[in-house]
């Protein structure tokens, strides 16, 4: 099983780097502030850790920092209980 | 003392003449826009000033004075004509909010060609429909966006040049790809200006409308009249301000003010080339001692939902004079930025078509949280009657906002368009598609589009064009797209969809769709919501009624339905 840090990962660069694109993304990689995913496209991206861990991520929450990487992703759902 | 002083003498004195007189521009004069913001201000004696401060999101920092500007649009002009490029030649603009891409601005106007900038978030069909409509001869492009160009290369027989400006040699160029790195150039001390005149050709910008493709404005060097002066007396802008506009140059917004205006004014600019975060918009302003800050209201709203604790954490009191544009400026945002910063945000309003500020909030003038404001002096705006395009004359009565032609930043044609260019006329009035109402004091009041067209974050979306990508996906029958009120956005992207048969409603297929009109069209145009249905409401002719679906989002009157198929 991959972990979840690698699913979304995976997920990142399949539907935020355009193929081809000259752009390394780690768990570490600024996604918000780095302008790979855009304060429009993050809603995508929360819908995506919604459908996937079957949770709801309040609005609140969502925050362009929470989601500025992959890493700060995992923390974030872990207040889920997604570990 | 504010630039305008009184708004009510200026208007009584003002005429465009004195923004042509402190230009030193004379009727018939040569008039360049790159000219203007770069080598007149070292003429002036600004040379060794600081033009651009710009950083990054890894808080990589880069300075540039007047004169390395000068220089630098000089190289990049001379560039631009030893790869054959012409005079009136299109060349796109498609990039982050390098330093390259404000330069790359100004060194196309001084060669004489015609600036395309485009929002690098599009995707490849936003990117071909606008480049194949102006048959783009060359664009500027970062690494990290070639592969979204490469896609539309076999679709763009015009595109001879794609300029990267950030190549490091990693990966092999393509066959009419080039490498070129603006500071590690040969410097260029002197170049020939093309002699453009009031009415030369100078930017084009695409904007979206309901039905059709997106339509390019095309502005001249005289814009530059309004421009400058808009920028002089509504932003304030004086010699020791330090200036920061957060709009996109992809964007009307960040080209009139985030480059002519505060550069033909001879001040320093700040750019932060990062995606939003609060904190790291307060740490920007605090560091660098931003005086002028002009953002939208989208952004207004995020910093409001983010609280007033990061605001405390920083001394931002070198702020002196807030403004935004975009859509309406609600009036609690005004009253929040009064109560966190001190100064109110003053609202502006203006289109792409407009070139420039119409209708604004002054400094030292009263203001009406809410309210757009007045119009600028030597703009006559009013609202006129939605069916006979008379002006209305009684106070709060709800109209189209209409502005007699004439301003010098005008839009002068619809690239290719001639037809839609002259439709946007009626009575002797420009019709702006907006609807307001003004009250007894000449406050104009915003109430809403006049059409389909989406307002997302100060951006305008075309709902036909969406409707169009989600017919590709696989699974879609047919689709309306439709604005959703949001209480950060103001409107975000609702689509209703009918599915193929074979084809049912769930999640993923949600998220699909969604990401498949992200990656075609852009962010902006991607639904946020789609609410899946068995049919759409229809005229006995088949056409689909967007104002029904359209209604019951904004919890409005449906009006009249005697025309709907199935009702």
């Amino acid at each position: 099983m991959p972990e979840i840090k690698d699913i979304i990962l995976t997920y990142v660069k399949k539907e935020y780097v355009e193929e081809g694109d000259d752009i390394d993304v780690t768990y570490t990689t600024p996604l918000i502030s780095g302008g790979i995913v855009d304060s429009f496209s993050m809603v995508s991206l929360k819908r995506f850790l919604e459908n996937k861990y079957n949770i709801q991520i309040p609005d609140a929450k969502a925050t362009p920092k929470a989601f500025d990487s992959v890493n700060n992703i995992i923390e974030l759902l872990k207040e889920f209980n997604v570990k | 003392m504010t630039n305008i002083g009184s708004y009510e003498d200026r208007v009584k004195t003002f005429t465009w003449a004195i923004s042509e007189q402190e230009l030193e521009y004379k009727d018939g004069n040569v008039i360049n826009i790159g000219e203007y913001c770069t080598d007149r201000i070292c003429r002036m004696g600004k040379k060794d000033k600081l033009a651009l401060i710009w950083e990054n999101y890894a808080g990589e920092e880069r300075r540039y004075t007047f004169n390395d500007m000068r220089v630098l649009t000089n190289t990049i002009a001379t560039y631009l004509q030893k790869l054959g490029l012409k005079p009136g030649d299109r060349i796109c603009l498609f990039m982050d909010k390098v330093p390259e891409l404000y330069f790359g601005f100004l060194g196309i106007l001084k060669m004489g060609g015609i600036a395309q900038p485009l929002f690098s978030a599009f995707g490849s069909e936003s990117l071909v429909t606008r480049l194949a409509d102006a048959q783009t001869s060359a664009i500027f492009t970062q690494r990290k966006h070639l592969a979204k160009v490469r896609n539309i290369m076999a679709d763009m027989p015009s595109l001879k040049h794609v300029i990267v400006v950030d190549d490091d040699g990693s990966r092999p160029l393509r066959e009419g790809e080039l490498a070129f790195h603006m500071d590690k150039a040969e410097r260029v001390e002197h170049f020939d200006i093309y002699p453009s005149k009031a009415e030369t050709p100078s930017v084009l910008h695409y904007t979206s409308g309901t039905t059709g493709k997106p339509k390019g404005a095309q502005h001249v060097h005289y814009s530059l009249i309004s421009q400058y002066i808009t920028a002089k007396y509504v932003l304030d802008l004086k010699d020791d301000d330090i200036y920061w506009c957060t709009a996109d140059p992809g964007w009307v917004t960040g080209t009139s003010y985030g480059i002519i205006g505060a550069w033909a004014n001879g001040v320093t600019q700040c750019v932060l080339d990062s995606g939003f975060e609060a904190s790291a918009w307060y740490r920007f302003i605090e560091k660098h001692k931003i005086t002028v800050w002009y953002s939208a209201p989208t952004a207004i709203r995020s910093l409001m939902k983010e609280g007033e604790e990061p605001v405390k954490k920083h001394d931002l009191s070198s702020l002196r004079h807030l403004a935004s544009v975009g859509e309406p400026l609600n009036a609690e945002a005004v009253i929040w930025s009064e109560k966190v910063f001190g100064l109110p945000f003053l609202d502006t309003y203006w289109q792409t078509e407009t070139g420039s500020m119409m209708i604004s909030n002054y400094p030292g003038m009263k203001i009406k949280p809410g309210s757009m404001g007045k119009p600028f002096p030597g703009i006559t705006a009013t609202v006129v009657d939605l069916k006979t395009f008379e002006p209305i004359t009684k106070a709060g009565i709800v109209g189209l906002i209409a502005i007699k032609p004439g301003w010098p930043s005008m839009f002068r044609t619809y690239w290719n368009n001639v037809e839609t260019y002259r439709s946007k006329f009626k009575n002797g009035w420009y019709i702006s598609g907006d609807r307001a109402s003004i009250d007894e004091e000449g406050y104009f009041w915003f109430v809403g589009r006049d059409d389909d067209v989406i307002n997302t974050a100060g951006h305008l979306v075309g709902p036909f064009e969406i409707e169009s990508a989600l017919l590709e996906h696989p699974a879609v029958a047919e689709s309306a797209v439709v604005g959703k009120p949001d209480p950060v956005n103001m409107e975000v992207v609702k689509a209703f969809i009918a599915l193929k048969p074979g084809y049912e409603p769930s999640k993923d297929l949600d998220l699909d769709i969604m990401n498949f009109v992200r990656k075609k069209l852009s962010a902006l145009a991607m639904p946020q919501e789609i609410e899946f249905v068995r049919s759409l409401p229809k005229t006995r002719s088949g056409k689909i009624m967007r104002r029904v679906l359209r209604a019951k989002e904004w919890g409005e009157e449906i009006g009249d339905t005697s025309t709907l198929e199935n009702d």
